[in-house]
């Protein structure tokens, strides 16, 4: 299993760049992982929507996708793609620390 | 007394229920009540050869009340909610249905008016859906009209039932548009939210690369954020135009199942045990078919295999025994591709399609086109209504995925 540094901290990522555990997330982690997809500044809207992908996560070992995530976190699909472009349900996850989010078959 | 199995909704599921549980339990066991708001059982699988003329509407119909055993009762009503506490359903003409087991299966409803822009005035002229009976035929009247341009096959976003059915759309496309002598004149494109043609990895290939030889252009993760005059336009803004859009919407659980309260998830399907059928949501609730959330396509075929397990954990569960978990998400599915040939593709949870054969190494050629399984494909709809549906079994398709014939990796 592959590993990486950040915010100093050793974490399991899987091939495409995933964690592998949750639990090794840190708040202090998201800035770096955002960064890395091109969002220069976390606001208050994508910390909503980070805390909402691992609640989300904790509850149902899944992330949700992104229609889900427009009708239950409370944030438009639209503004969805403002915050988080190419793909809210994959980068949020990606910043929130959790695996991919499982697609339908 | 006899205790009664309450089964909402009359197609593919639910009839093949009911009709195992009527063989299986006397009368005066057992009262088996199937409720449906029509009695329209269309044979799904035949409104991809709709549109393009090889298969008459009225071919594919059949009345639902006609598809049960003597002794199942059928109820024509809507649903206007399940009472999940009350172990009661109420029907929307008024009727309330108590019962000791009740099986979910009214499948998904399609939500067309999810997407905004898509029921604008282009819906039925140049924007279509083959999904239901009546866009199948309005799409076949448009393709015999189409003289070339850009037509356009887009998936809004997963789950849809039969995920292959609109890359078999393309194919067919292909070949008919070829048929007419058109084929150059067509740009013909795939527009998905998946990454690939397909979900599973293998299969993607094999699909990705017929899409290329037939000349069809695939454009991948492409989320439809709106449909506008003559343009896809997806969320992050790229637009795909079109002259003639074939579109297959958004999927949900059908409206009574948001308003009954616990029962559905925020797509209104019901959240369901993936090897015993039972739902999480109630002990005597049961779902099966496209209602459900098993991670499974959403195809007859799991239907078929998933009513084996359904029909005995309902009997076990009657009995007060411990419920078979047994279902492997097994699944197959006839992939038409053209010029009169058909793939087959077989798979479960965990064994996703590879080459092989089905299903022992003597059988149907898996993942590669033959002549043998276009006729694989356009046989089925006979033992669908007279095999499927009556609950026997169809020789040699058994509930549990055969890997004999499959090629490993």
């Amino acid at each position: 299993m592959p590993t990486r540094t950040v915010a100093g901290t050793t974490v399991e990522v899987n091939d495409e760049g995933f964690f592998v555990d949750p639990a090794q997330w840190t708040e202090a982690m998201a800035p770096e992982l955002a960064a890395e997809e091109g969002i220069a500044a976390l606001t208050d809207d994508h910390w909503t929507v980070i805390r909402f992908m691992r609640s989300e996560y904790a509850e149902k070992g899944t992330g949700p996708t992104v229609r889900v995530l427009g009708k239950t976190s409370g944030v438009p699909v639209k503004e969805l793609y403002q915050l988080f472009p190419k793909g809210p349900a994959k980068i949020a996850a990606r910043v929130a620390g959790i695996p991919k989010p499982r697609g339908c078959l | 007394m006899a205790r009664h199995v309450v089964i909402l909704g009359g197609g593919t599921g639910g009839t093949l229920t009911a009709n195992r549980l009527r063989r299986r339990f006397p009368e005066d066991e057992l009262r088996i009540s199937v409720v449906d708001e029509d009695d329209v059982h269309v044979y799904q699988p035949g409104l991809l050869f709709v549109p393009f003329g090889l298969a008459d509407p009225e071919h594919i119909v059949r009345p639902r009340g006609r598809q049960l055993h003597r002794g199942v009762e059928f109820h024509r009503s809507g649903v206007e909610r399940v009472d999940v506490a009350g172990r009661q359903v109420v029907l929307e003409d008024g009727t309330r249905l108590d019962h000791d087991v009740l099986v979910v299966a009214t499948g998904a409803a399609l939500l067309p008016e999810e997407t905004e822009g898509l029921l604008g005035p282009q819906w039925g002229r140049s924007v279509h859906t083959f999904y239901t009976l009546e866009g199948a035929r309005a799409l076949h009247e448009s393709l015999a009209s189409f003289e070339g341009g850009r037509l356009v096959v887009n998936v809004v976003d997963l789950p849809i039932k039969c995920p292959v059915a609109p890359l078999e759309f393309c194919f067919l496309a292909d070949w008919y548009l070829r048929e007419r002598g058109i084929r150059d004149d067509v740009e013909l494109t795939y527009v998905t939210p998946l990454d690939g043609a397909f979900t599973k990895p293998v299969a993607a290939a094999t699909l990705g690369g017929m899409l290329d030889d037939k000349g069809v252009r695939l454009v991948t993760e492409f989320n439809t954020g709106e449909v506008r005059e003559g343009a896809l336009v997806s969320w992050d803004e790229r637009d795909v135009p079109f002259d003639l859009a074939v579109v297959v919407p958004l999927h949900g659980g059908q409206a009574y199942v948001g308003r009954s309260e616990g029962l559905g998830d925020e797509l209104g399907f019901v959240p369901t045990d993936p090897a015993t059928l039972q739902s999480t949501v109630a002990p005597e609730i049961f779902a099966i078919g496209d209602a459900t959330t098993l991670p499974a396509s959403k195809a007859g075929s799991v239907t078929h295999f998933e009513g084996d397990v359904l029909v005995e954990n309902v009997g076990r569960f009657l009995a007060g025994e411990e419920l078979d978990a047994s279902y492997d998400g097994h699944a197959n599915c006839f992939i038409e591709t053209g010029f009169g040939k058909a793939m087959l593709i077989d798979f479960n949870y965990d064994q996703e399609p590879v080459p092989g054969h089905y299903p022992a190494r003597m059988g149907l050629p898996l993942l590669k086109e033959s002549r043998l399984n276009h006729l694989g494909k356009l046989m089925f709809q006979w033992f669908y209504w007279h095999s499927l549906l009556p609950g026997r079994d169809v020789p040699g398709i058994g509930s549990d995925m055969p890997t004999a014939g499959k090629r490993a990796g």
